[in-house]
């Protein structure tokens, strides 16, 4: 189990230097003419405050030395200094900015999570127990609906017609958690429910084909035969055996949910961190992008750690090798 | 044909495809006007006998602009898909068949890859390289490649164990005659399968990308971009706008999806958890043994009802 555990954690760090050489790749191989648009540009966005030259910009973005020197100084900078550059045009550490907003992207994808296991769970147990029955056909079909209903075309209608029926809009600005929970939960329980759907499809037909798996199993029979009740059989026996796969599957989902995130904020507003991350990308604020890439793809990596090294706990029967 | 029977779903599923494939490739001849002209006077409107959804924002006909979308995702789907699919076919092949360090380094960088949420990472490539379909395609076929090399590495190394392969090598076949002689065909059916599974999500990537401003932009009449930009604001005069092209991507997706699954249960049952199409019949068997062997005990029977 420790060797287990040290080699998982030796395998990060590629996967971590692969996803700096990445993030650091993409933003610093900007070619010149997208400078030039920038140059340009930074008239419109409005909310520069020095006027920054072609010169100027390469500078702030470290393109004015070799791109080994450039790739060192930006990992120093992190790693020491723990920071993550200037925002462009607003002249802010960008780690401030990050501060201000993950909260919201935070909570969402955790109500989203939390939604996705609501609805996936009771229908993927209820589809395996009674299965090839109407209501297996019927759970089946509402993942596939889950799939294939695009979660931004569900804001749209979400957005447009209750406006229209109902003159009723979702609230614009952020109402903070610790000053009005209700209201808080209110503004935020209909985009987590869109982003949730988007990934109980999914979740929802794993569980049913674990439930199938692990209900033919002999130590299930010997339970039906203890004479104990389908509650009992269902939730103590069966389920907690189940649910292991679906656990690796929170961890693929989070890439997917961290992108939903992005549609989704933008739809409602919500001022999380893809909100900040479409509006950078707009205004091409590179440090900005970089730096939100960075940082959610370094979570994802560690979650999926713990996803990985919480096999052990949940399932007595994995043998590390 | 045996699909008809056994797979009612899908051969609905097989339906929409044909109909995507049919709609997309004539669009010039079904769609009743031209994508993007406009009749001014007929602007926002409802469904009517000229305009059978209704017309947008400069009164264009949202029918027609609807079937030229269909060739934008028709063609996204297709050639991003196959990019795909060579992609992770390549480093799936070579980095199970080559093994070793060169594995474990590539395969911490697909780890990487599949770290950074794919439509940041798009978001971000496009905003550098501009947008446009090919742009588009180009992207979502690397990304989704690079991710999709894991399965192919995993059906690979199942494969590199076979005798066959062993033999190949013990007559010194070269690397990559065993390559592409001996492990390509034989991993030829779940290539085809990822290949119908990918197209639907790089369909719905597509849309996605293009409802953000990062995918293809106007005046082409992706399903995606109908939804967003200026169109937003008219769609609360208009409902009929926001409607359209999210219910032509639902069915679109719902009906490739079915069409995919369709085509796995067909094509190979291993993929499946159970015992695919046989698993009816497997079962079957086993219970009648069961029913024979106890049939006094009554348990028993509830058991079945409960299994089955």
């Amino acid at each position: 189990m420790r060797a287990y555990i040290l080699r998982r954690l030796l395998l990060t760090i590629p996967t971590v230097f692969f996803v700096t050489l990445i993030v650091f790749l993409l933003i610093h191989s900007i070619p010149g003419s997208i400078i030039d648009i920038m140059v340009n540009q930074q008239e419109s966005t409005g909310i520069s405050v020095t006027k920054l030259d072609k010169q100027a910009i390469e500078h702030s973005l470290g393109m004015d030395v070799p791109i080994y020197t450039q790739y060192g100084r930006w990992i120093s900078e992190i790693v020491v200094h723990g920071s993550l550059g200037e925002s462009l045009w607003a002249s802010i550490p960008v780690t401030e900015e990050i501060a201000a907003r993950w909260p919201v992207t935070f909570e969402l994808g955790i109500l989203a999570l939390i939604i996705t296991q609501i609805i996936a769970l009771p229908i993927g147990i209820y589809s395996a127990l009674r299965q090839n029955t109407w209501g297996d056909y019927l759970g089946r079909t509402f993942a596939i609906f889950c799939i294939a209903v695009p979660s931004f075309w569900l804001a749209t209608l979400v957005i447009v017609y209750p406006a229209i029926w109902w003159h009723y809009s979702p609230p614009i600005l952020l109402i903070p958690f610790n000053k009005d929970p209700i209201g808080n939960l209110k503004m935020f329980i209909i985009p987590a429910v869109i982003l949730g759907m988007s990934g109980a499809g999914g979740n929802m037909r794993i569980t049913r084909t674990m439930m199938l798996e692990v209900l033919r199993q002999d130590y299930i029979r010997t339970a039906w035969a203890k004479g104990l009740n389908e509650r009992v059989v269902v939730m103590r026996h069966a389920l907690k055996n189940a649910l292991i796969p679906v656990v690796t599957l929170i961890g693929y989902q989070l890439p997917v949910i961290v992108g939903g995130a992005v549609i989704i904020e933008d739809i409602f507003g919500l001022p999380g961190l893809g909100r900040l991350l479409t509006q950078a990308t707009e205004s091409r604020d590179y440090p900005v992008v970089s730096a939100v890439v960075l940082v959610t793809s370094i979570v994802i990596v560690f979650i999926n750690l713990l996803v990985d090294l919480s096999y052990g706990y949940l399932d007595p029967r994995v043998h590390y090798e | 044909m045996r699909m008809i029977k056994e797979q009612p779903l899908g051969t609905i599923g097989a339906i929409i495809t044909l109909i995507l494939l049919v709609t997309g490739i004539f669009a010039r001849w079904i769609a009743p006007f031209g994508m993007s002209d406009p009749h001014p006077l007929y602007a926002l409107q409802g469904p009517s006998f000229k305009f059978w959804l209704g017309t947008d924002n400069i009164g264009r006909d949202l029918l027609s602009r609807l079937i030229y979308g269909a060739r934008i995702s028709m063609i996204v789907g297709l050639t991003a898909s196959l990019l795909s699919v060579v992609i992770s076919v390549i480093l799936g092949i070579l980095s199970a068949y080559i093994g070793g360090a060169f594995d474990l380094i590539v395969q911490r960088f697909v780890d990487a890859v599949l770290s950074v949420p794919s439509l940041l990472l798009l978001m971000v490539v496009i905003s550098l390289i501009g947008t446009g379909m090919w742009q588009v395609i180009f992207c979502l076929g690397i990304s989704n490649g690079i991710g999709g090399s894991r399965m192919i590495r995993s059906l690979v190394i199942g494969i590199k164990s076979n005798l066959y392969v062993q033999a190949a090598v013990a007559i010194g076949a070269p690397t990559r005659k065993i390559m592409l002689h001996h492990i390509l065909p034989n991993i030829m059916a779940p290539i085809i399968i990822i290949f119908s599974m990918t197209v639907p999500s790089v369909i719905l990537a597509e849309a996605g990308l293009s409802f953000l401003g990062f995918g293809i932009p106007p005046p082409a009449p992706s399903w995606g971009g109908m939804l967003s930009g200026s169109a937003r604001k008219y769609m609360f005069k208009d409902p009929w706008m926001a409607l359209w092209p999210g219910l032509a991507l639902a069915i679109v997706v719902y009906g490739v999806n079915m069409f995919g699954d369709a085509l796995r249960d067909l094509l190979d049952p291993r993929l499946r958890g159970g015992a695919g199409r046989y698993g009816g019949i497997i079962r079957k068997r086993r219970i009648s043994k069961v029913i024979t062997q106890e049939n006094s005990n009554q348990s028993m029977a509830v058991n079945r009802e409960k299994e089955e």
